[in-house]
């Protein structure tokens, strides 16, 4: 065995982190950290999901907080429907999510660069036009949980550190997946897409097919994200898929460093501490964080993960 | 003599009012180095890319192995045998050299859709990768990175991947530009050694290398083919050196 990859390493500390966040936020008296920390994880998941196609694949989707929405509905449509099981939330979302990837991604993957950028971000105002017109769930109104999805019929998650502790667990378990398929043959194949297309043809690669396999992958996971922020807020609404919330996730990888799968937990972590910190001191919080983007951009290209990288003296 | 490998046809594109390619027709027969000559900008590049299926001609065609294939997609070609090597190099920078070999072996390998496994954790690859870069000499830089190379070595790590794919016919362009003597001598070795088992069409401007390895010579002048013969033969044609072997000769 050789030594564990730092980026491994730091994901691991960051797990170990989150898993203490319940207990201190008991201990100081703050028990709504534990909320914010829950938020942090879910987003810490979508960032993931997004991080293989555009980190990993170069394919820039504008579009993947659709993917969101879907995991959130399809809480909510089969809550409505008396089914409150989360396995069967997350099989729902997941085979949602995988369909309308495979039909937007077959076709959005017929474009390059800004095109594909476009046209994600097309099917995604898409999906978020038909929850809006969608009026027997609220529409833009959207609609409250009567309750959060219980698990082997108990309701384990109504607790914040029970609902946290599942977001972690799935969150370990993403990232270790997602790890393993980035350092395999598949994996292989979508970074040399990325490096380039013509060479990976040159030597007998059709893209396209594993390009697509990425983007479904991608969008499956990020409706779990999806499914556990519908359980975080109890709520639903076409919000969740707006393009502003698309444009998050890119700035969460931007921020935390792309194609490093650690670098979009930590960037995810980070915007979501800044957005609740910047808030409390002012309304124009947005402006604050549009000056630390600056900053990210300007002084440490790479993202949180190129600055530690830079700090220990590797090449970014 | 046994059925061409690779026949072309009538092959013809243009950019716009300049025919890059006019009316090629030619043949490489199995296990000849079919040299191509000629100046800068004669259209080498682009018939290779035709040939390869980066490009599609206007009109004409190409038979590989009996087939036509002029329609047929890059990759298809390559699994059909049929690679080439860039003039530009295009190799994955972000992969080490092993790595940019292994991902040929790999193509050619089992199926990529596995999800688990580490590749870079399988012999299999890894060795053949490894035999290739010893092949071109490039054994002692394999975990560097690809675009950390020097340009020389750039071009003999485009080789290795060229052979990584177990080609049948193989597409040379300008394989020795911008190596150096020591490189340049290990390389036109190589294919000497390579020509019982693989079929080579070369683009190459030293001339030396041309008439030591080519068994026939066509002479590519305006996208046109104006002579063809044995290394011999060209060098005696008026027209050829006119057009071409002149300048390099005085
Ligand atoms: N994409 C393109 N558009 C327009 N002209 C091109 C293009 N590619 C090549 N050419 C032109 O075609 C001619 C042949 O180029 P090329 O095949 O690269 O020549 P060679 O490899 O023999 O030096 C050149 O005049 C070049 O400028
Ligand atoms: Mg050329």
């Amino acid at each position: 065995m050789t030594a564990m990859p730092p980026r491994l390493r730091a994901a691991l500390a960051i797990f170990a982190l989150l898993a203490l966040v319940p207990p201190l936020a008991h201990w100081i008296g703050q028990p709504f950290l534990i909320v914010i920390a829950t938020r942090m994880v879910v987003f810490a998941i979508a960032a993931l999901s997004l991080d293989l196609i555009l980190g990993y694949g170069a394919m820039v989707s504008f579009g993947h907080a659709a993917y969101l929405g879907i995991g959130a509905y399809a809480v909510a449509v089969l809550s409505r429907a008396g089914v409150t099981d989360l396995t069967l939330h997350l099989l729902a979302a997941i085979g949602a999510a995988g369909i309308f990837a495979l039909v937007t991604g077959a076709i959005s993957l017929r474009t390059r660069g800004v095109y594909f950028i476009m046209i994600t971000l097309a099917f995604g105002q898409m999906a978020y036009f038909f929850f809006v017109s969608f009026s027997a769930l609220g529409g833009d109104d959207g609609t409250a949980l009567a309750a959060r999805s219980t698990v082997l019929g108990q309701d384990w998650l109504r607790s914040e550190p029970g609902l946290f502790y599942a977001t972690l667990g799935l969150l370990v378990l993403i990232f270790a997946g997602l790890y393993r398929l980035t350092l395999s043959r598949f994996g292989r194949v979508l970074s040399g897409t990325r490096e380039s297309a013509l060479r990976m043809q040159a030597v007998g690669f059709r893209p396209f097919p594993y390009q697509l396999t990425a983007y479904v992958i991608s969008g499956c996971l990020c409706a779990v994200a999806g499914v556990m922020l519908a359980n975080q807020s109890a709520y639903v609404s076409p919000s969740y898929m707006s393009w502003h919330r698309s444009g998050e996730l890119i700035v969460m990888l931007v921020l935390g460093g792309i194609g490093s799968l650690t670098g979009a937990i930590a960037g995810a972590l980070a915007t979501v501490a800044l957005e609740e910190g910047l808030a409390k001191y002012s309304e124009h919080w947005r402006l604050g964080f549009g000056l630390i983007l600056v900053l990210v951009a300007l002084a440490a290209p790479g993202g949180i993960a190129g600055l530690i990288r830079r700090l220990k003296g590797a090449p970014a | 003599m046994s059925a061409p490998l690779l026949q072309v046809r009538n092959l013809s594109k243009s950019y716009a009012a300049l025919k890059v390619t006019d009316d090629v027709s030619l043949d490489v027969h199995p296990g000849e180095i079919h040299a191509i000559i000629g100046p800068n900008g004669a259209g080498k590049t682009t018939l290779i890319a035709q040939l390869s299926g980066q490009l599609r001609p206007d009109s004409g065609h190409v038979h590989y192995m009996g087939q036509d294939i002029t329609r047929l997609p890059m990759a298809a070609r390559v699994r059909m045998g049929l690679a080439r090597s860039f003039q530009l190099t295009t190799l994955l920078p972000g992969f080490t050299a092993l790595e940019n070999v292994a991902i040929a072996v790999q193509a050619r390998e089992g199926s990529s859709f596995r999800f688990f496994r580490a590749a870079a954790s399988e012999r299999a690859l890894n060795d053949q990768a490894m035999d290739a870069l010893r092949d071109v000499g490039l054994n002692s830089r394999a975990t560097q990175l690809a675009g950390s190379l020097s340009h020389g070595e750039k071009r003999q790590l485009e080789l290795a991947v060229a052979l990584a794919t177990r080609p049948r016919l193989l597409l040379l362009d300008e394989p020795l530009a911008g190596t150096g003597h020591e490189e340049a001598t290990l390389l036109i070795a190589l294919f000497a050694r390579l020509r019982s088992r693989v079929t080579m069409m070369l683009i190459e401007h030293d001339m030396d290398a041309v008439f030591r390895l080519a068994d026939r010579v066509s002479v590519l002048v305006y996208g046109r083919i104006i002579a063809s013969g044995t290394p011999a033969e060209m060098r005696a044609d008026a027209a050829v050196r006119a057009a071409y072997l002149g300048e390099e000769e005085g």
